[in-house]
């Protein structure tokens, strides 16, 4: 479908190919275009290759595929990077008169169009602009109207001055009237327009978002790729609400400081991912034995140690599921898509504080730095309900005193949720503690509260599993007897491989599991089916694992571990393999 | 009720397991008092303390409080505070607490200047894993785990509080009851981080560093003429390694507390029940 757009800017890390690439994301948007974007980019700020990838059509789109169709390559080396999914009708942009592009050679049929991108730049106002002048190209060659551009280089460069928003408009309109001028090619692409309004955000965005929106006021952090853009985000926004952004020394500070915050009675949070999350580990039992209500965020990069900080991953499941020294309650909530990444974050504030657990927001570098498209009403403020949980005011303090009149934070009830005062309650000042405590927070080592308290704390995860909604989200055929699970990011990807599954023939009941503890119980779904199958990018296949333990039977996997996500088409391939395959891997 | 109240209000009904004769107890006094002259209630105190005999404060006081894990007490504080203002904010532990463990964050705690106060117990010996060496432990000084001393020279913490841009930094001597709730009083005071090194003796680890011992060679900087807002002068002192120093070395009365300097005076526990009002703009951003 000529309508369904692949294009990419790529050159080197330092040339602006982030927000070059941002900026048409932007202007397809505006023009009522849905878009999905990705990035390869390495651990590196200077040198090194860099690519900004855009899917973009009038449908929705939930993930890349293996197709590039229009490339605008700023160095040589772009080309060969992206070889793999260019194809024969494939438009290869690049400025042929500079030096190091002169010997470019064009695979291929492919088309090459040379369009003098730094000269045309310079006579716009300046050498900078080269990478507009490529987007006005591309306008031509998509049949894309150009005054949607105008209008992303109004908001991108708006507060910078009308004289630099006209030579950006000037240096595009040049891009697009060389190739109008010097090209007579029948191009392929129609971009069609529509009158949608969307917004278009990444998942770390949507995260800080959802943060501001839940009502949290706090954040402590330290920056790591690809978490940092939370902060970020939150940082110069939360303040207008009241709130703070602390940049902490480390991550062991970080979590304490947002701790400490959380048992002043703020909404708090802290983000980072993998070697982070080893750091604060130390500290999750002490927020869940505390029973101190706290959202950290694990946006999930290639591991492990260093391992490869700007590559996709999800191989942090078991760190947060079993992170830590003995037995800790917690929830571990993960969303599939930039959108989900608002919502999930807004329940998990609410189940920390009703709870008074951890939470883990386990996200990834997939979803973190896509930037999607949705419908506003995705991120409708009006629908936030806050739910703060059994706080106690100073009249309600009495009834949970001892004889002694001393307040009982830890009180063992049915439920296994306690009352909470914060401070400044009057008559309930309490202390907290990491030892093993009584009702009062005072140490023990009596074996009979030890057992009450610590049935209490698993109490809570039992009440939640009754009383909130766990489910996954089903697509696909709900008669099939093939079986897909997933977490996380590969929802999209997953969606998208059904319709090349339902080309072939091949039927597929899919969910989508947006829970990793508690997680909804599956078995019924596994003994249903004749093949299950579960997706996820991680070499072991944790997701599988604990799916395994539940239903008591093996299921088939498909694992992703080279650092790149999942692309539909070739997800799709991977499925009808392991259909096929005979093989379940123990 | 701030004004009936009585530094008996901030003990709790447990009974300290602390050694007979620990410096603990003196420190502990001197802080219930200070918080209880400063107009403090339990209910707008919190204390945070970490691991260590020392860091079992915060279950013989009684206030809002939270014991925390080994050296991370200081980042505990520092969140509290910067959540609720309204909060008297105490931060207690040891000397391996603070500056083996947790000395990244106490120098970065000391930069951030949120205002509270800091209290190290420092006994120049680990007491609750029963005897090894600590930072401020002597280089010749024998435990289980250095049997021919550390070999190596001792922090010195007030200089490294000076060099990292101390706004208040003093030391009391436990048993020395009137001074040291003076001093804790002075650091509770000060608009800023108040840190306040404490000789509080451990009586059964330690036989260098006794009681006997401060008492010899201690200098009131009460009976000399020191001013502490003079940083050279207090540099002076402070790198003289041959004097143990009680009084308040360094005091910048300048001082802008980390809440100031951010504009931060509203308590973060209150928050709509809602997405709060303008979130929507939130939105429109990223039209
Ligand atoms: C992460 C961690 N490492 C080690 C310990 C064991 N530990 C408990 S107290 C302590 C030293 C305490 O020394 P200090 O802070 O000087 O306090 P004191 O007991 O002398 O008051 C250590 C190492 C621990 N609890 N946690
Ligand atoms: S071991 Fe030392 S520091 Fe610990 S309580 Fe006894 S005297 Fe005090």
């Amino acid at each position: 479908m000529p309508d369904d757009l692949n294009w990419a800017i790529g050159g080197e890390a330092g040339d602006g190919i982030d927000s070059t690439g941002k900026i048409f994301a932007q202007a397809l948007s505006r023009a009522g275009r849905h878009v999905f974007t990705s990035k390869d980019f390495a651990s590196r700020i200077r040198g090194g290759y860099t690519a900004y990838k855009i899917r973009s059509s009038t449908d929705r789109v939930e993930s890349v595929v293996d197709r590039l169709d229009i490339l605008v390559a700023l160095t040589e080396r772009t080309i060969d990077e992206n070889l793999d999914e260019l194809h024969d009708d494939s438009v290869i942009i690049y400025d042929g008169e500079r030096t190091e592009m002169e010997d470019v050679e064009i695979p291929g049929d492919m088309t090459g169009l040379s369009v003098p991108l730094q000269r045309l730049a310079e006579e716009a106002g300046g050498a900078i602009m080269q990478n507009i002048v490529a987007l006005g190209a591309a306008c031509e060659v998509t049949n894309f109207p150009i005054e949607n551009l105008d209008s992303a280089l109004e908001k991108k460069f708006g507060n910078k001055g009308e004289s630099i928003v006209s030579n950006n408009k000037e240096a595009a309109r040049k891009g697009q009237e060389f190739v109008a001028e010097e090209y007579d090619y029948e191009f392929d692409y129609d971009l069609d327009t529509t009158d949608n309004d969307y917004v278009l955000l990444n998942g770390d965005e949507a995260i800080g978002m959802g943060a501001i929106a839940a009502g949290c006021r706090f954040y402590a952090g330290y920056p790591i790729t690809p978490a940092t853009d939370v902060m970020e985000y939150l940082t110069g926004r939360i303040e207008q609400f009241g709130g703070e952004v602390v940049q902490a020394e480390d991550e062991l500070s970080a979590i304490n400081m947002a701790l400490g915050a959380a048992r002043a009675g703020a909404r708090s949070m802290t983000a980072t991912s993998g070697p982070g999350i080893d750091l604060m580990t130390e500290t999750f039992g002490l927020v869940a034995t505390s029973e101190t209500p706290l959202v950290i965020a694990d946006v999930m990069r290639s591991g492990p140690s260093t391992g490869m900080p700007t590559k996709q991953e999800q191989g942090d499941l078991n760190m947060t599921l079993y992170g830590g020294h003995g037995e800790i309650p917690r929830f571990v909530v993960a969303p599939t898509n930039v959108g989900e990444c608002f919502q999930k974050t807004v329940e998990a504030f609410n189940l920390a504080e009703k709870y008074q657990t951890p939470v883990f927001l386990l996200a990834d570098l997939s979803m973190a730095v896509t930037e999607q498209t949705f419908e506003p009403e995705v991120f409708d403020m009006d629908a936030v309900e806050i739910d703060r949980g059994k706080i106690v005011d100073d009249d309600e303090v009495e009834a949970w005193t001892d004889e002694r009149d001393r307040f009982q934070p830890h009180f063992s009830t049915a439920d296994g949720i306690s009352p909470r005062a914060l401070p400044g309650t009057e008559n309930a000042a309490h202390m907290s503690t990491g030892l093993e405590h009584n009702a009062l927070g005072r140490r023990t080592e009596d074996t009979d509260v030890r057992i009450e308290q610590v049935d209490k704390r698993n109490r809570k995860v039992e009440t939640a599993k009754e009383e909130e909604d766990w489910s996954p989200r089903e697509f696909g055929d709900p008669d099939s007897d093939n079986l897909v699970i997933s977490w996380g990011s590969n929802e999209g990807a997953m969606r998208e491989a059904l319709d090349y599954l339902d080309e072939e023939d091949i039927d597929v009941r899919f969910l989508s599991v947006p829970y990793i503890f508690p997680r909804p119980d599956l078995s019924d779904e596994i003994d249903a089916a004749d093949e299950v199958i579960v997706v996820e990018c991680n070499e072991s296949g944790q997701f599988a694992d604990v799916l395994e333990h539940d239903a008591l039977t093996r299921v088939k996997r498909v694992n992703k571990y080279n650092g790149v996500r999942f692309k539909a088409d070739e997800l799709a391939d991977e499925i009808e393999a392991a259909l096929q395959s005979e093989e379940v891997r123990a | 009720m701030s004004s009936e109240v009585r530094f008996t209000d901030f003990k709790s009904d447990k009974q300290p397991t602390w050694c007979p004769g620990c410096g603990d107890f003196g420190t502990m006094n001197g802080m219930m008092k200070a918080l209880a002259n400063t107009g403090n209630d339990p209910d707008n105190t919190f204390v945070v303390a970490g691991i260590g005999c020392s860091g079992k404060i915060g279950t013989y006081m009684h206030s809002y409080a939270l014991h925390g894990v080994h050296g991370r007490a200081l980042p505990v504080g520092t969140g509290v505070k910067l959540a609720n203002p309204d909060l008297e904010v105490m931060v207690a532990g040891g000397d391996g607490d603070g500056y083996s463990i947790g000395a990244g964050h106490f120098i970065h705690a000391v930069r951030r200047n949120v205002d509270m106060t800091y209290v190290v117990m420092d006994n120049r010996i680990y007491g609750l894993t029963k005897g090894q060496a600590s930072p401020t432990s002597r280089e010749d000084f024998e435990t289980s785990t250095t049997p021919e001393g550390p070999k190596q020279p001792p922090v010195n913490p007030l200089a490294l509080a000076l060099s990292a841009g101390g706004s208040f930094i003093a030391q009391s001597f436990s048993t020395d009851a009137q001074r040291h709730t003076e001093i804790v009083q002075k650091a509770i005071e000060h608009d800023g981080f108040g840190f306040v090194n404490v000789f509080s003796p451990c009586v059964t680890f330690n036989d260098v560093d006794t009681y006997d011992y401060f008492r010899d060679s201690i200098v009131d900087l009460a009976d000399e003429d020191h001013d502490p807002t003079d940083r050279e002068a207090a540099k002076e002192r402070i790198l003289d390694a041959d004097k143990e120093y009680q009084g308040i070395l360094y005091q910048n009365e300048e001082s802008v507390p980390y809440s100031d300097l951010h504009g931060l005076d509203s308590n973060m526990a209150d928050i709509p029940d809602g997405a709060p009002e303008g979130a929507m703009d939130l939105v429109r951003e990223f039209y």
